[in-house]
């Protein structure tokens, strides 16, 4: 502790530097989190742990070509298939363009129960299914455009009719226990979809169906896929944990291009970060000679050296830490539309801490060791 | 008392056949060869020569800074010349006063603090830190400047806060190297007379280098050298 205000002293000495020195941590770690939020956008779904005891039953052509509605009763005639549910794909837009989220028309009957992890209370469930224009949203879309339960909220740019007015009422808001659910989504009844429809009746987007154990489903994903092999709508069942990753794979390479990009640039600024420390440290040998004359130890100016540029190192942690967490909401709204779960994950924080903490250690051990080997003679020259 | 013949007894600072040896440029440079000093318990020793003679060589070894080729350096019982690295380190805190000629002190901290540093290597309180810097401050006169910053100082004010820095710890002997080399003679006189009040009323053992005949004069011994060799010591007064 006695040391601390020479430690400081020493920080302080050139103000503009140290600023300079601070913000560029401040930026690198800002920036970490950034591509961490980015990067964690991508893989959340896949983070989140998707069911492995859920089946996604999908058109083998492609998820956007329908299922037959009729293929439910034969899902569900399979050994080992617990629940059969099914929903499609609505695609409107509030408001505008880009005020996007997604939307579902679900089955009322057994989506509830297909996904426990969406906790919706028992009243507003039943006000929902009471309701035929009822909707249900996730809270961070009811929170990012200020729903609340008994609004009535008007959808445009639906494909399905575009004559018809698609308003809804809000009737509850779902959450999750962790961030990185899907806490976007905006379900609406199926019923209601499919009576208003102009096309694509008798069919649905997708079943999601749940197996008694996840060791049933391997052999019922082959199963549905072959009984409907050589058909007219041929299916491809994988578990939704599958099915996610292969849409990690896709997006995958923009968010592994930001990545290494971003990655770039951070090791970039710290290697002139190290250098700015290296130099502040070169251009106080004398003073760290006259400190071992006077009796201070090789190991303490070491472990002083390494103390100051950890001292700064963290300053600069906390504040772009600070500021990540204040642009945080702005960063949500901005990107919002396009990649889910905006949130940065704890570990990845603590990731970043670490990173940045040891970066600094690098750059000061070697003028530290540098310092710590220093022959007082030489420095002082004289003594 | 002072000899450099080798046969002292009960000296406090010993120095028994000193030699330094320096590579420079693939050469061996003799710097000190075979010398012997004897430097009683509170005497004021000046060094003097021309450039280059081996004096700040000597300083360095007698402050622990350095180590020699051969020969043996001990002092107030303790073998100097065989301490390893941190040993030397903790032996020079206890020990030594550097004096330095441009006062190396550290510019972000403020009289005060410099005067402090070598005690934070001690187990000292706060306020106990706090008691002998003022004493020490208030022994060179600038108990009243304590929250300056060096460049809010003069030369001569800067090394009397160099001076509080290296009593400050009560060490054995004080080693001053050209203490006066870069004030005025007003300042290089009021430094001296400083330096000397130490020794007179407090009696401080001071080894002092210097090329100034003035500065040399406030010694009580004088010794020359010139290659790496003590040629002379002679108690002031016989010397004129």
């Amino acid at each position: 502790m006695k040391f601390l205000p020479l430690l400081f002293k020493n920080i302080l000495r050139k103000k503009t530097r140290l600023i300079l020195t601070i913000g560029s941590f401040a930026i690198a770690l800002f920036l970490f989190g950034i591509l961490a939020i980015v990067n964690n956008s991508f893989n959340g779904a896949l983070n989140s742990m998707a069911g492995v005891d859920r089946l996604m039953v999908q058109n083998r052509v492609s998820i956007i070509q329908p299922v037959p509605q009729a293929y439910k009763e034969k899902i569900e005639q399979i050994q080992g298939v617990k629940t059969v549910t099914y929903a499609n794909w609505f695609g409107a837009v509030y408001q505008d363009e880009k005020n996007f989220f997604p939307q579902y028309a679900i089955d009322e009957d057994n989506y509830r129960q297909m996904y426990p992890e969406f906790k919706v209370s028992d009243a507003e469930w039943k006000a929902w299914q009471d309701d035929r224009e009822g909707v249900i949203v996730g809270e961070k879309t009811a929170k990012r455009y200020g729903f609340k339960v008994g609004d009535r909220v008007p959808l445009t740019g639906v494909l399905w009719s575009p004559e018809k007015s698609w308003s809804f009422n809000i009737r509850g808001i779902y959450h999750a226990d962790k961030p990185d659910e899907d806490t976007s989504q905006f379900w609406l009844h199926w019923k209601l979809f499919d009576e208003r429809r102009a096309f694509g009746k008798g069919t649905v987007g997708w079943y999601i169906v749940r197996v008694n154990s996840p060791d049933d489903a391997v052999r019922v994903s082959k199963e549905i896929d072959t009984m409907f092999a050589n058909s007219s709508t041929e299916t491809k069942t994988q578990t939704e944990k599958e099915m996610l990753a292969g849409w990690a794979k896709q997006t995958g390479n923009i968010g592994l291009m930001i990545t290494i990009i971003g990655s770039i640039v951070f090791f970039t600024l710290l290697l002139v970060i190290g250098n700015t420390m290296a130099m502040s440290i070169r251009e106080r040998v004398r003073e760290l000679a006259v400190l071992k004359a006077i009796g201070f130890t090789d190991t303490f100016v070491l472990v002083f050296v390494i103390a100051e540029a950890l001292l700064v190192a963290l300053i600069g942690v906390a504040i772009g830490l600070g500021l990540l967490m204040l642009a945080l909401p702005g960063i949500e709204k901005a990107l919002g539309s396009f990649l889910q779960f905006v949130f940065l994950p704890p570990q990845k924080a603590v990731e970043g801490v670490v990173i940045t903490l040891f970066i600094a250690f690098l750059a000061g051990i070697i003028p530290a060791v540098n310092a710590s080997r220093l022959r007082v003679v030489d420095a002082i020259r004289r003594v | 008392m002072v000899r450099v013949d080798g046969n002292g007894t009960d000296s406090l600072i010993k120095v028994r056949n000193l030699d330094k040896i320096y590579k420079r440029g693939g050469e061996d440079v003799n710097v000190l060869q075979g010398l012997n000093l004897d430097v009683a318990k509170g005497e004021f020793v000046a060094f003097m020569g021309p450039s280059g003679s081996g004096k700040t060589t000597l300083l360095n070894l007698l402050g622990g800074l350095d180590l020699p080729t051969s020969g043996s350096i001990t002092v107030a019982g303790d073998e100097v010349s065989r301490m390893s690295g941190s040993k030397l380190t903790t032996w020079r805190a206890r020990h030594v006063g550097f004096v330095f000629q441009m006062y190396n002190l550290i510019p972000v901290l403020t009289a005060f603090q410099n005067v402090e540093l070598p005690l934070l290597l001690t187990g000292l309180s706060k306020s106990q830190r706090k008691q002998h810097v003022e004493t020490a401050l208030a022994l060179v006169g600038l108990d009243h400047r304590s929250n300056h910053y060096p460049r809010q100082l003069s030369g001569g004010q800067e090394q009397r806060v160099g001076i509080a820095r290296a009593i400050v710890a009560d060490p054995t002997f004080l080693l001053c190297d050209e203490p006066t080399g870069d004030l005025d003679r007003k300042s290089a006189d009021e430094i001296l007379t400083l330096i000397e009040q130490l020794n007179r009323e407090h009696g401080k053992t001071i080894l002092m280098v210097t090329h100034d005949p003035l500065a040399a004069d406030r010694a009580h011994s004088l010794l020359h050298m010139d290659k790496g060799v003590l040629v002379e010591a002679a108690r002031v007064g016989e010397v004129r």
